[in-house]
């Protein structure tokens, strides 16, 4: 399989290696690092920098008994601890077709075949349906299909969206984007992509945070342009 | 708790190696050593991200009942004591906190690309590198390294920290960029 050649790139990675991406945000990260080992790797070394900022913490104590009550707790728990799923566990025939953590939040939807079901799609507009998977403050997260040759009108978002390409594929003014590859669009883009002829399903989200509501929110909201 | 044969007895062990001994023989000296220096640094980690005092201990017993469970599954081949307690942390608070999940890839998932070769064993390296990693860090210019604070101890997007803070986007992401160019020359160990 080859490996993706659009990125999330390194303000993104970095949301999501703090913590500070919304749930649809980090989706769509995590399932181009699930086709991106480039991305894993850029993200394990993040981590790392979380790492070596919580241990340059000024520590803070801890009421007396903390320890205490927490080694108690451990007595109560006994020996058995939180074993991983065994590593030796049977491959799943066939292979699943959508990577985690994409598929938990597909769970019912898939087929025996693990192809997507028929049903629970929702019209967006022609040759292109969707189905919700997150709703949040932030926006809504949700599988796209297009049929071939679907041109997706000029759009403008209030924040930042996410696309990762799950199966097929589209074209927009920063080249042609296949299984794997995550498209970052804003609102500053004249973003006008169009499906391959094959199609494209994708994974799209919206980060969150951007609109902005209340007097102050909304003379910003003029500024957040970009 | 008095065990001399305990890991923990012996003071010179790194925090990977307790949390080694944790994992293989649950042992509770080496717990109480890494509750001893992680625990007082999630409350301040805690208490940045909003908690409140009574809240933040709270939450610091939960993270490190998390470590106490899944001590078996720590690799200090792939991460240092202070990585793999922070990821939990994060997990956890933004779980808490924020009553969302976490999206995660699985590293056994049959559907993940693999990378192009396994790589070896990288025990000494990720010793050495978080090292390197600690001395990088000093040395950042004190705004590069305030905004990296901010992305890891605020729980916002590097866009709401331009806004809130003032500093246009594009700064932030410069100011970022460069001292995410520094840290990872210093793990790479590159010049
Ligand atoms: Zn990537």
């Amino acid at each position: 399989m080859t490996r993706p050649s659009h990125h999330p790139g390194d303000m993104l990675l970095i949301d999501y290696a703090g913590g500070g991406l919304c749930e649809g945000a980090s989706l769509a990260v995590a399932t181009h690092m699930a086709y991106c080992p480039a991305c894993r790797h850029a993200v394990s070394e993040m981590e790392a920098v979380g790492g070596a900022l919580l241990d340059e913490l000024e520590p803070e104590p801890l009421s007396p008994g903390c320890l205490e009550a927490l080694m108690a707790r451990l007595d109560r728990e006994g020996p058995r601890t939180e074993r991983p799923a065994p590593s030796c566990r049977a491959a799943p025939f066939p292979p699943p077709r959508y990577p985690e953590p994409l598929r938990s939040y597909l769970r019912g939807r898939l087929a025996a075949d693990g192809t997507l079901g028929a049903g629970g799609w929702r019209f967006i507009q022609p040759g292109m349906r969707g189905i919700n998977l997150i709703s949040e403050a932030a926006g809504t997260t949700r599988l796209v299909r297009m049929r071939g040759g679907v041109a997706v009108p000029r759009h403008t978002h209030g924040g930042i969206e996410l696309t990762v390409v799950l199966e097929g594929g589209f074209s927009d003014e920063f080249g042609s984007f296949g299984p794997g590859d995550l498209a970052v669009g804003d609102c500053s883009l004249n973003h006008a992509p169009v499906s391959d002829p094959e199609g494209c399903l994708c994974l799209n989200a919206t980060i969150g945070g951007l609109r902005l509501t209340g007097p102050v929110g909304r003379l910003l909201n003029r500024f957040i342009r970009f | 708790m008095q065990d001399q044969n305990s890991p923990a007895a012996d003071s010179d062990l790194s925090l990977e190696d307790l949390l080694v001994a944790v994992g293989r023989e649950r042992d509770r000296q080496a717990f109480g050593v890494l509750f001893g220096h992680f625990a007082p640094r999630l409350k301040t980690y805690l208490r940045r991200l909003g908690c409140e005092s009574g809240g933040a201990e709270e939450l610091v017993q939960e993270v490190m009942l998390l470590v106490w469970r899944r001590a078996e599954t720590y690799d200090p081949a792939q991460a240092s004591a202070g990585t793999w307690v922070f990821t939990i942390a994060r997990n956890k608070r933004i779980d808490a906190l924020r009553r969302e999940q976490r999206p995660e890839i699985d590293p056994d998932d049959p559907a993940l690309v693999p990378e192009p070769q396994q790589p070896a064993d990288r025990r000494i390296e990720v010793k050495e590198s978080s090292g390197r990693l600690r001395a990088a860090l000093k040395d950042l210019p004190p705004e590069q390294a305030a905004l990296l604070r901010m992305a890891y101890f605020e729980d916002k997007p590097h866009s709401l920290i331009s806004i809130e803070n003032g500093i246009p986007l594009g700064t932030v992401k410069s100011r970022l960029r460069l001292a995410v160019e520094r840290l990872r020359k210093a793990l790479r160990d590159v010049e």
